[in-house]
């Protein structure tokens, strides 16, 4: 195939002064933005003298409580990232009317709704929920910590390598201008010859690494450090749907990194795989991408399916009905969508019995999803509902996903997906079922456990806001997208002939407003619960008298999770021990032993970046360097045998006579 | 699932132990043998040209290559269904699952794709057919 | 340890073990590296699936018939299988403790190794060479794919296993450097069953 030639210099590539978007206000504008607060950061924590505490405590801390927070933390910031990009396409589609081309050019416009759509899923709801499973897996089954605590801090910082690749194509070059899945023959070397692309494959590779590795480190976490007692069938719900979301990873992010390796080949070494050329079929890529696309969606709901089970449980002051419905409904869904992939490609033309098959298969998904409404809904029954926020966003998800669901079915009707397909009716869809099923259940999570991680609630007054200003953007925001979905209105349009169309999109774009209200109330929620934490303090790590073995502990629970092993005896663990009785042991503490701290992981994912960095650019002397760096590293970490230390007595007994003090304090 | 894999996690293990399973020397001279004699076969076979029908020939050699498979998973590999309290085992059983479903599911989208979408470029049956 | 003997005779339920249960360093190195290999074979699957869609578009180019050759082939894989009982014998030999046997086996495993990715060099080189590169044809590309990536496992196989053999004469069989060997074996047998895979799909079955 001819590779077009783009001018390439040794030292640095294919990069460019003119890459450098000097001439984009917007972008220009952003970056500086963007430069002053991260030197602001900078300097402040220089000036406070925190980078050795940040290092030592944090950024190389292998312990699963800290990882967890700092994976939300990771998502939060991207959050803002992709939801400016949804706001700047609501504008856009307000403003270009009446022969108005809007304000942002085709080009930019396109790498918007990629970015939008990469960052969501992969930088946010994927951190987001890996966060919630690291920080919460392990306290309930009553361990220590996971598995492999060292490759816990490496998959959490491939995740933000892969960030923060996709972070600096907004300021070096261009992202790509594909959408989110990068379909080719537009994602190939004959469309899409610049960097934009290469940039979407090596950010998803450095953090697709991460998600796979771990995904194998919390299911080999719950198959082998429970607490004596608890078998499978004991296990919390949350615990369960993140097996099952973890094997999820397993058995389909290595389709994902295998897919886009193929594609990086098309396009750097010149093979066919996916061209218009030499028996080159871009179909297979869709068929391939789509075989991880599907379970992926169902990667981010199952965790969230998790934490509605434990806050309705926990709120409505029951044991949540139908404990193994639930379960069974999980696993069955886990092996299900892998069955239903082609659902996304109806209209590619596999003909009749290949479509009818993944659309039955499609729409038999939500016979278990379901049943687990019921279970919440059963649970609810005669319970003494405390309408906390964790439980106010569960409402909403009910409400909300059970029309995503329905709208779902619809859409797995084959002929019904030949009219809607690739229209607004679908990104109204998985918005629907996004928003109402991922979104709003990782709010619950952070309302639910955030006493668990800080020691003190979150702001009532501004997590009501933001609540509220959420259910209603979100019926504002998508309403009118379902609406001309069915009036046969094309997803990813830029500019509008049709001048009747305009107020639904103006309808759509208060929508959008009003989310971002909500999302400001979040940030305020969380700066106020900061500053008033004296005030939230909550002292006897049971705010909510929770139910399942996280609440057993102190919040924030000490680096050892627990001084004492704990056995389980029935499905809700805690609240077996509050009925009978139980009193934490107060002597008798031993040396705990413990995972060392280490700097391997943030220094490989570093070198990956560079890698990534290298590879997009073509800047091939740093690709030899770094490739071949990240090897001897590894190597280097191999010769580490003492990996592990003890936790002394003494300092045990001191946080544990601490935490009896706050005991007596609290009652 | 089976209700061995409810019982509890550490009826398998003592503590204190790392147990990866062990082969003998039997084990591996056994295995060793089986998989030569399993090359062999199908080798010999394409080699020298084979059964009559092409697709009697095919099916001993996939034959022979499943067979081999499942002389490396004991001898080599040692699978057995106590290890790890048959989590091992589980997951190997499951990834077949998913590798069969990937692996037929998209040959079997992709050929109808094929069939609807460009009749005239699909290989006749049997015949090996060059693009135009 | 069943919830039952947790309970005391009196029926009061004892909700911390009398003894910690100890979790020993890589006590769950087993499982996950098992579970690894299941995400790699994975790869592999949609490598094959790739293979299997795109194996018969030729592009115009030449096909498998005009391609391979099968003695090569049937080297190559005996260079793998030897190489296969010669990680066994250094497995038993650490069994036994006997960290000069073990070595000496290590080091023909890796000669056996090395042989194995000359020979499939030799195959890439010589097919480049006559005009049959991995950019010929889809079906060329998918071939170049599955066999490399194999061979790419078997040159981090063999990098590992160098490492190792440093790891073992310098710290000695420790239960640590044990657990990695251990780890190397599954790798190195698991790359075998994906050749089984290879030879048969790839090779055998173009040439019938």
């Amino acid at each position: 195939m001819e590779q077009h030639a783009i001018e390439s210099t040794f030292l640095f590539g294919r990069l460019t002064l003119e890459k450098l978007p000097l001439h984009v206000p917007i972008v220009l504008g952003t970056f500086i933005v963007v430069a002053i607060i991260g030197l602001a950061i900078l300097v402040a924590i220089t000036y406070f003298k925190l980078w050795g505490y940040l290092w030592r405590e944090w950024l190389t801390s292998v312990d699963h409580k800290r990882i967890g927070i700092m994976y939300m933390i990771l998502g939060l910031i991207m959050f803002l990232r992709g939801f400016a990009d949804a706001v700047m396409m609501r504008l856009q589609q307000v403003w270009a009317f009446n022969g108005s081309e809007g304000y942002l050019p085709a080009e930019h416009y396109d790498q918007i709704f990629t970015a939008h759509g990469t960052i969501m899923i992969f930088f946010v709801a994927m951190p987001f929920v890996t966060g919630l499973m690291n920080f919460v897996v392990p306290l309930q089954i009553g361990a220590r910590d996971v598995s492999f605590p060292f490759l816990n801090n490496f998959s959490f910082w491939m995740t933000v390598g892969g960030a923060i690749l996709v972070m600096i194509s907004l300021f070096v070059g261009e992202f790509a201008r594909t959408g989110w899945l990068a379909f080719p023959p537009l994602s190939g070397v004959v469309a899409s010859p610049d960097e934009g692309v290469d940039y979407y494959i090596w950010g998803l590779q450095v953090a697709g690494i991460g998600t796979t590795l771990s995904g194998i480190n919390l299911v080999v976490t719950i198959l082998k450090m429970r607490c004596p007692g608890m078998i499978l069938m004991r296990m919390p719900v949350f615990t369960w749907t993140a097996l099952c979301t973890n094997v999820l990873i397993v058995a389909t992010f290595p389709v994902l990194t295998a897919t886009l390796v193929l594609l990086s080949l098309d396009r750097y070494l010149g093979m066919n795989f996916f061209t218009n050329e030499l028996g080159g079929n871009p179909m297979l890529y869709i068929n391939l991408i789509w075989i991880w696309g599907h379970p992926e969606v169902y990667i981010l709901v199952l965790p969230c399916f998790g934490i509605y089970s434990e806050v309705v449980s926990t709120f409505c002051g029951k044991r949540l009905f139908g404990y193994n419905s639930m379960v069974y409904a999980t696993i069955c869904i886990t092996i299900l969508s892998y069955l239903v992939w082609l659902h996304h490609f109806f209209t590619m033309g596999s003909g009749a019995s290949v479509n009818s098959f993944f659309g039955i298969a499609t729409m038999i998904i939500s016979i278990p999803t379901g049943a687990k409404i019921f279970n919440w809904l059963f649970t609810m029954y005669k319970g003494r509902i405390r309408y906390e926020l964790p439980m106010m966003w569960s409402l909403a998800f009910m409400l909300t996903f059970v029309i995503g669901g329905m709208t779902g079915v619809m859409l797995a009707v084959p002929p019904a997906d030949f009219i809607v397909h690739n229209s607004l009716f679908l990104v109204a869809h998985f918005h629907n079922v996004i928003i109402g099923g991922v979104v709003y259940g990782i709010f619950a999570g952070i309302n639910y456990w955030w006493p668990k991680a800080f020691g003190f609630r979150m702001n009532q007054f501004w997590g009501y806001v933001s609540f509220w200003c959420w259910v209603v953007g979100f019926w504002l925001a998508f309403m009118p997208l379902y609406v001309m979905g069915l009036m046969g209105v094309t997803r990813r349009l830029r500019v509008f002939d049709d001048p009747s169309l305009q107020i639904w999109f103006v309808i759509a774009g208060l929508g959008a407003a009003v989310i971002a209200v909500g999302i400001l109330a979040l940030i305020l929620q969380i700066l106020t619960s900061i500053r008033d934490r004296e005030k939230l303090r909550d002292l006897t790590g049971d705010p909510w008298d929770g139910r399942t073995l996280e609440w057993a502990t102190s919040s924030p629970p000490p680096a050892y999770n627990f001084a004492f092993t704990p056995v389980v005896h029935e499905i809700d663990a805690w609240q077996d021990m509050k009925e009978h009785g139980y009193k934490r042991p107060l002597t008798g503490f031993k040396p705990i032993h413990m995972p060392k701290n280490t700097g391997a992981g943030i220094i490989l994912a570093g070198i990956s970046v560079a890698l990534g960095f290298a590879l997009v650019w073509h800047i091939w002397w740093l690709a030899a360097l770094s490739f071949p760096a990240i090897i001897a590293t590894v190597i280097w970490h191999s010769f580490d045998y003492e990996r592990d230390f003890y936790i002394p007595e003494t300092t045990i007994t001191e946080t544990e006579e601490a935490r009896t003090k706050a005991l007596s304090n609290a009652v | 699932m089976s209700t061995e894999h409810l019982a509890d996690p550490h009826d398998d293990h003592h503590a204190g132990e790392v147990h990866f399973p062990e082969g003998t020397r039997r084990d591996y001279v056994t295995g060793f043998v089986l998989s030569v004699i399993l090359t062999v076969i199908p080798f010999g076979l394409v080699m020298s040209g084979g059964f009559a029908s092409a697709q009697a020939t095919a099916f001993a050699v996939l034959g022979c290559a499943v067979i081999q498979m499942v002389v490396h998973m004991i001898f080599f590999l040692h699978m057995n269904p106590r290890a790890e309290g048959g989590w091992t085992l589980m997951s190997l059983a499951f990834t077949l699952i998913m590798l069969t479903i990937a692996v037929v599911g998209t040959i079997w989208v992709m050929y109808h794709m094929d069939a609807n979408m460009m009749p005239g470029m699909m290989p006749p049956p049997g015949v090996d057919a060059t693009m135009p | 340890m069943s919830a039952e003997i947790l309970t005391e005779p009196t029926g009061e339920r004892l909700y911390h073990p009398a003894e910690e249960p100890h979790f020993p360093e890589g006590h769950s190195t087993p499982l996950g590296f098992w579970i690894y290999l299941m995400s790699d074979c994975l790869i592999f699957a949609i490598l094959f699936a790739t293979y299997g869609v795109l194996g018969h578009r030729y592009g115009g180019g030449p096909g498998p018939k005009e391609l391979f050759e099968l003695p090569l082939v049937a080297l190559n894989t005996t260079m793998l299988l030897i190489s296969s009982i010669t990680y066994g014998f250094a497995m038993l030999h650490m069994h036994q403790g006997d960290q000069k046997g073990t070595l000496r086996w290590l080091g023909i495993t890796a000669c056996f190794g090395l042989a194995f990715l000359c020979i499939e060099l030799y195959e890439f080189t010589h097919l480049i060479g006559i005009g049959a590169g991995p950019g010929r044809s889809a079906f060329l590309s998918a071939f170049f794919t599955l066999v490399g990536t194999h061979g790419l496992h078997v040159t981090f196989g063999l990098i590992w296993l160098a490492v190792m053999v440093v790891q073992v004469r310098k710290f000695g069989l420790t239960i640590a450097n044990q657990r990695r060997l251990n780890c190397l074996s599954l790798f190195w047998h698991f790359l075998d069953v994906i050749w089984i895979g290879v030879f048969t799909f790839v090779y055998l079955m173009g040439m019938i």
